[in-house]
């Protein structure tokens, strides 16, 4: 089965059209054009993808679609046409019916899109009711209809929960169902599965895509990741500073870019299906979007733009440059190629290889030095008592999960939300202290050392947090952050020898030296994530422990912050352990990946052979459901639906922890908990039956 | 969508010119600490303010309006009430600074220490605070100050032990909330010990809604000390205080002017402190400082 973007019987007439819309936010400081002039058209029954990096506009381009706009942000020019009628001259009244009636919309955080104090079964049926097209009752029923199409199990019960009872996925495919309700024609997704475990996100996209097969509803699917577009889109509209920069038919678009913008998304991510050994390091563009109160005149991806040439002074409109293709580039028009520049344009490729520490690393490495050594560590937290009565509980955060971790290895540690992964990284960084096992680090059985035994070891190991926003103590200055662990330490002595020490590490990491007077919010995400290496680079460790360092950043940047990495660890024979949840990420950066489950190791293995020949169904289901930015590629790949939700870690099931989800599970799998076994060389799996399912 | 929301929040603070943004940003805190300031220098300088003493009593003149002679009035037993408002000035401040900042200081490093130790720390000391807590402050008060006996400084005394729980009730829900962060993990990485954490790192950014309720506090303060001077506690009457001023002039409807001035210096002096401890607030935050 395919599981791209297929296409249904599209109808001539659009569903929506967009004709130069510009929304703007006046402010004191003068006019933010985050939207500035966009057209598009939505068939009926059609996908298109709206995709960008944070501050393209994207989002208020959706909003402006139903002018859900704030008091301070204005809809200047353009028109919206949504089935022929004018959504602009609309009053409140039309505004009301069109939201919920014709046009519906779904947002990226399901947490905050419910309304926490009302059964799901009100909030249904209030929003049918309200557009007075069923009476309570027939909504009611409905209501349990829709939810069991949406994939809910026991919709009959279900309608009776509150909002809290439900996990992310549920509750998004709760407010998909209410946006479906009234039958709209166009059903607007902002970041549908941002929050979502790669699982569920695949699971999410799935119906997306049943909705507009079933029901031939047009999507319109915003996202930043160019994956999630291929699952679901036909069409692609690539937005830039306020502007569309690129259109055109998904599988097109993605294999042939006409916009330097595109290409460099497309190049920014590392892919699943695509590996070159020795290619550590990823294609990024330098700079940052044009500050939004003061657009250049000429193209605004110019001043980033590899590809850059005189013209592009000038300001190019979106033009024509193939069948249903369109680009606002001057070097597309006049017929030139991107494609041709893939990887060759990368700087830090040739940079790499002129080097000599890639080489010194690579005997490090060899020599396979352990330092660190993880055996049967554990974690439970106590849960707050639902009663006096009540017995007291423990989530499993963390159950006997043994490690290896050599010197100057990169060890990938993967899993959905709630698998103990960041458990793990607090307790190896001696955050938490483990409820039992061992950790031991550079020698020294650090799993119940006191802080101050712990202390000198402290210099060697630092840690990477995922939070750009709150890693770095707003009120520190960044020299002030930076200083700290160094005097803290002894690493240096006195003032000038510090403020020489941290104008090193700033220069190391890519951030001037002159900001060293700056507070964090003055820095972007991207430059605060690096100075959060540089606070853990600044002790000279050998050992990092990496918090999902990238998730919250966008896919460009995203790539800086891998390529330093790799930089840094080749320089300074650097040893990460590296968390995240992505696995393409997971899967560029790493020597070796373990698998989490439920706080149990499900696999590990050596990062080729794990992707080559995943032995656990859980690591297979992990590895299928990461969308591949490739329309031709996602076609080649087998569908393995993981259905169903990771379950509670408070009482985690029997026997193997992931029976529940497993298509192979037979009865021994409730009985028996599998043990981590060697498979043969450093493969190991934790499963009664690996390598069965296929 | 929130960055550019951020963006656009401060934008709409904006930075029409250097000086209009300054008098926007700390006007009202250069006025709450002119206000504050000058009730200072009044206390210091009461007596050659006024040509008449605080407790002379004259009874042939009680309860005249306003007049020149005497601007705000006479009291009940014919005291000058602007004169009396000047020296009350001294005891009022005082105790409102006191006991104020004095709870406020151990309150906030009690709560602090409470919630950076957990465990049992941390339910003996909040079961303590609960406990003090859980008794109406003004009775709780009044039995402290009359087992110590009659007087100011006991008085005040008797309030500090009734006064600091909420600020350790309040500093524990901002430390736990300062706890989670990412960057008091990074502290405990870099190995920094708990003290150093607390003050460095928490505390500092936990201060905000610590000095908008202690700068809301100062007239509390100020009119609960009133209250134990008017059931007989605190000050000994004949001594000008301005809580016992108005509760002197409480019944006195037609004679307006006991009672509204001292209310009014006591309003003054509330929403002095208001308006510097919102100016403090921001400038303690570099986020709107360098704006």
């Amino acid at each position: 089965m395919s599981r791209t973007a297929h296409s249904t019987p599209i109808d001539a007439a659009p569903v929506l059209q967009v004709q130069g819309l510009k929304t703007h936010f006046f402010t004191d400081e003068g006019v933010v054009r985050a939207v500035d002039g966009i057209s598009f058209s939505v068939a009926g029954g059609e996908t298109l993808g709206i995709v960008g990096e944070s501050g393209s506009g994207k989002s208020v381009a959706a909003l402006s679609l139903v002018r859900l706009l704030d008091e301070s942000c204005r809809i200047v020019a353009g028109e919206v046409r949504f089935q022929g009628r004018d959504v602009l001259a609309m009053t409140t009244e039309e505004l009301r019916s069109l939201r919920g009636g014709g046009v519906a919309m779904v947002f990226q955080n399901p947490m905050t899109s419910l309304n926490p104090v009302l059964r799901i079964a009100r909030q249904l049926v209030e929003t049918m009711v309200v557009h007075q097209r069923y009476d309570v009752d027939a909504a009611t029923v409905r209501s349990v209809n829709l939810l069991g199409r949406m994939g809910i199990t026991a919709p009959g019960r279900a309608i009776r929960s509150y909002p809290h009872q439900f996990s992310g996925g549920m509750r998004q495919r709760v407010v998909i169902a209410m946006g479906m309700s009234n039958e709209p024609a166009l059903l607007i997704a902002d970041e549908p599965t941002t929050a979502l475990d790669v699982t569920i996100q695949a699971q999410i996209l799935e119906l997306l895509r049943e909705l507009n097969r079933d029901f031939a509803t047009a999507i319109i699917l915003i996202s930043h990741d160019l994956g999630v577009i291929a699952r679901v889109c036909a069409r692609v509209v690539v937005m830039y500073a306020g502007e569309v920069v690129e259109e055109g038919p998904t599988e097109a678009l993605l294999a042939d870019p006409r916009h330097p913008y595109t290409w460099a998304l497309i190049n920014a991510v590392p892919r699943l299906d695509r590996h070159e050994p020795g290619a550590r390091r990823l294609t990024t563009i330098g700079g940052t979007p044009p500050d939004p109160l003061n657009h250049p005149p000429g193209c605004r991806f110019a001043e980033r733009c590899p590809f850059r040439i005189e013209q592009c002074a000038r300001h190019p409109d979106l033009l024509d440059v193939g069948p249903g293709r369109k680009s606002r580039c001057w070097v597309a028009q006049a017929g030139g190629t991107l494609a041709g520049h893939r990887r060759e344009a990368s700087p830090a490729m040739a940079q790499s290889a002129s080097t000599g520490f890639a080489q010194t690393h690579a005997t490090l490495l060899a020599r396979g030095e352990r330092l660190l050594e993880v055996r049967g560590v554990t974690k439970h937290f106590p849960v707050p008592r639902q009663g006096f009565f009540e017995p007291h509980q423990v989530v499993h955060a963390v159950d006997g999960v043994d490690l290896d971790v050599a010197q100057g290895e990169t060890v990938g540690i993967v899993g959905e939300s709630g698998c103990g992964k960041s458990t793990l990284a607090r307790l190896i960084a001696r955050i938490h202290a483990p409820t039992a096992g061992s950790i031991v680090f550079a020698g020294q059985d650090i799993s119940n050392a006191s802080a101050a035994t712990i202390r000198p070891l402290r210099r060697r190991m630092q840690m990477v947090f995922q939070d750009p926003y709150s890693s770095l103590n707003p009120r520190m200055t960044l020299g002030e952050t930076l200083g700290e662990p160094l005097r803290f330490h002894g690493v240096t002595h006195g003032t000038a020898e510090t403020a020489e020490r941290i104008a090193e590490i700033l220069e190391l990491v890519g951030i001037s030296p002159r900001a060293v007077r700056r507070y964090p919010h003055e820095f972007s995400g991207g430059q605060r994530q690096r100075i959060s290496i540089a606070r853990a680079l600044a002790v000279r460790p050998d050992f990092i422990v990496a918090d999902e360092p990238i998730s919250a950043l966008d896919v460009n940047i995203q790539a800086q912050i891998i390529n330093l990495l790799v930089d840094l660890q080749e320089r300074f024979g650097l040893t990460y352990l590296f968390i995240a949840h992505d696995l393409a990420v997971v899967r560029h950066i790493s020597d070796r990946i373990v698998v989490l489950y439920l706080g149990k190791v499900m696999e590990s293995a050596a990062t080729d052979e794990l992707f080559a020949a995943p032995l656990h169904p859980y690591t297979r289901h992990l590895i299928s459901a990461v969308p591949i930015p490739d329309v031709a590629a996602e076609r080649q790949r087998r569908n393995l639906p993981l259905t169903g939700e990771p379950p509670s870690a408070i009482e985690p099931p029997s026997g193997c922890r992931f029976r529940t989800r497993c298509p192979i599970a037979q009865p021994i799998c409730t009985e028996r908990d599998p043990a981590l076994a060697v498979h043969h060389g450093r493969h190991e799996v934790a499963c009664h039956f690996p390598g069965k399912f296929s | 969508m929130s960055v550019g929301y951020r963006a656009l929040e401060s934008a709409a603070l904006g930075r029409p010119s250097k000086r209009r943004r300054w008098t926007r940003r700390y006007g009202l805190a250069t006025l709450g600490g002119g206000i504050i300031a000058i009730w200072v220098l009044i206390a210091i300088t009461a007596p050659l303010l006024s040509p008449y003493l605080p407790d002379t009593v004259d009874v042939v003149n009680r309860l005249e309006p306003p007049s020149w002679t005497h601007w705000l009035g006479t009291d009940a037993l014919g005291r000058d009430v602007l004169t009396r408002l000047l020296y009350g000035s001294r005891i009022s401040l005082t105790t409102g600074f006191v006991v104020v900042l004095v709870s406020a200081a151990f309150g906030t490093l009690v709560g602090g220490i409470a919630a950076f130790a957990r465990g049992r720390i941390e339910e003996i000391i909040m079961r303590v605070t609960d406990l003090v807590l859980c008794f109406p402050p003004i009775i709780l008060a009044l039995a402290i100050a009359a087992a110590l006996g009659i007087g100011t400084t006991n008085t005040i005394i008797a309030m500090l032990v009734v006064w600091w729980p909420k600020f350790s009730r309040l500093a524990r829900g901002l430390v736990i909330v300062q706890r989670s962060q990412e960057y008091v993990e990074a502290a405990h990485v870099v190995g920094l010990n708990p003290s150093r954490i607390l003050m460095r790192h928490v505390l500092p950014n936990a201060v905000g809604p610590l000095i908008v309720l202690v700068t809301l506090d100062i007239g509390n303060a100020i009119i609960t000390f009133a209250g134990l001077s008017f059931l007989g506690l605190g000050v000994v009457p004949p001594t000008p205080e301005w809580g016992s001023m108005v509760a002197e002039g409480r019944e006195l409807v037609d004679q307006w002017w006991v009672a509204s001035f001292p209310g009014l210096a006591i309003l003054s002096v509330v929403l002095g402190f208001n308006f510097l401890g919102d100016g403090i607030r921001d400038w303690l935050d570099p986020k709107s400082r360098r704006r």
